[in-house]
């Protein structure tokens, strides 16, 4: 599993290996079933505790994103679904927090925002097709 | 789990004026990591000799596993395994040699885990300790210390002046030693990226004070910061509720402030400010504002930035 840990911006590290966790379920990175990384395998390659992994398993455990079996490992849990679209949605909802927050600071508002948005995803769509078109015109 | 493995209590020591430990009270369970870190000077070294029974206590008592370690060195001794801030050992014996030196003294000692930890640090067994390098011979002194696998392992500055590579391999041999199920770890750190990454607990010492002692989620929990701005410019630092150090100028502040955020929230909109960002403060922000406090009794101090 690839997780980063930062400790520069006071997340604390069991917190930190949790939402990966989950950022990776919710984006179907881990797949249901999937075997994660034993708490002492974890735990040397981040260089941490492994009381901080125990940690942080078991709140994955305790919200039903992880599953273990007895002396056989960690697991993704099977019935993802519901929760991975809370997931989804808390993930999108905390960027658009930082969004909403930075826009404000520059004195954009929401409706500003939204048309931005909108304008932005045209722009993004057209140098895809460009990109396409581009990239076609070479094949032949 | 809640045995208790270290029991120092009220513990004082001067060097003539000096005082290098002042009433410090300082206890460890079994099975957990603990960060000691201060500034150099602090009285980290100090304590962990008198955990190890080198010094012997003046006034307040020291006990190890139950045990006073001065009074019954061989006792105590045999269950810890220490790492000095100098690495001394001796120079005139080979790698095998020490490590046959060092395992006659322990009972327990594992050479099987000992040569394993020499192929991970890929050490010739036949090298004489004098023509290592500094991080080899950082190595060697841990895996002296470590492969009687003792119950309590106490490190002073185990990372202290190593590149990254030889640190990264020194704190997985920790992170191995702390993950057998039990063992009680206590290291001292000035770099507070490591002892985030490996304590259960941290605690501060400041001029020979226990400045914080907590568990690193409570300290993440309860110390914040806060980048302020004002409608108008504070020409001196703003009083906040619970803050523990202001620093800024003009219309722009920032703050670490010390547990729950409302009264504070309170005290910025007296002041007609509004918060930019906020998040938890990091443990070397925590250690800044901690080692700042003039006096353990000023429940606010104000610290003014430049």
């Amino acid at each position: 599993m690839n997780i980063t840990i930062n400790t520069k911006d006071g997340v604390p590290i069991y917190r930190q290996i949790a939402n990966q966790i989950r950022y990776m379920v919710a984006s179907k990175l881990l797949k249901p079933g999937e075997e994660i990384s034993p708490v002492r395998t974890l735990a040397l390659a981040l260089n941490v505790t492994p009381n901080t992994v125990v940690k942080a398993y078991d709140e994955l455990a305790a919200a039903g994103v992880i599953f273990k079996r007895r002396g056989a490992g960690t697991y993704i849990s099977d019935e993802q679904s519901p929760l991975a679209d809370r997931e989804r949605q808390r993930i999108i909802e905390a960027r658009i927090d930082t969004l909403l927050a930075e826009a404000h600071q520059l004195d954009f508002n929401a409706e500003d925002l939204l048309d931005l948005v909108r304008e932005r995803q045209l722009q993004l769509d057209a140098k895809k097709q460009t990109e396409k078109t581009a990239a076609e015109n070479l094949d032949e | 789990m809640s045995e208790l493995v270290v029991e120092v209590n009220n513990l004082s020591r001067s060097f003539g004026k000096t005082k290098a430990l002042d009433c410090v009270d300082f206890q460890a369970s079994r099975g957990k990591v603990y960060g000691l870190v201060g500034a150099n000077g602090a009285g980290k070294t100090t304590l962990i000799k008198h955990m190890l029974g080198l010094m012997r206590a003046k006034s307040g008592t020291v006990r190890i596993f139950g045990e006073d370690p001065v009074q019954n060195p061989q006792g105590v001794l045999k269950h810890i395994g220490y790492l000095s801030e100098d690495r001394d050992i001796p120079d005139w014996m080979s790698i095998d040699e020490l490590m046959r030196y060092t395992g006659a003294y322990h009972s327990s000692w594992d050479q099987g885990y000992a040569d394993e930890l020499l192929e991970t640090f890929t050490l010739d067994p036949n090298k004489k300790i004098s023509s290592l390098s500094r991080g080899m011979r950082a190595q060697v002194a841990l895996i002296s210390a470590i492969s009687h696998r003792p119950d309590l392992l106490i490190l002073d500055e185990p990372s202290s002046g190593l590149d990254a590579v030889v640190r990264k391999d020194i704190l997985n041999a920790v992170v191995r030693t702390i993950s057998e199920e039990g063992r009680t770890v206590i290291f001292s750190s000035h770099l507070l990226d490591e002892v985030e990454r490996l304590s259960d607990h941290v605690t501060m010492i400041h001029n020979g004070r226990v400045t914080l002692d907590s568990s690193l989620e409570l300290i993440n929990n309860s110390y914040h910061y806060s980048s302020i701005r004002f409608e108008n410019t504070q020409t001196t630092a703003p009083e906040l509720t619970d803050a523990v150090i202001v620093s800024g100028d003009g219309r722009f502040w920032s703050v670490i402030h010390h547990g729950s955020v409302e009264p504070f929230h309170d005290s910025i909109e007296n002041l007609r400010g509004e918060i930019v960002e906020s998040r938890n403060a990091t443990l070397e922000e925590v250690f800044v504002s901690r080692a700042s406090r003039r006096n353990g009794s000023h429940p606010i101090a104000t610290e003014v930035g430049k």
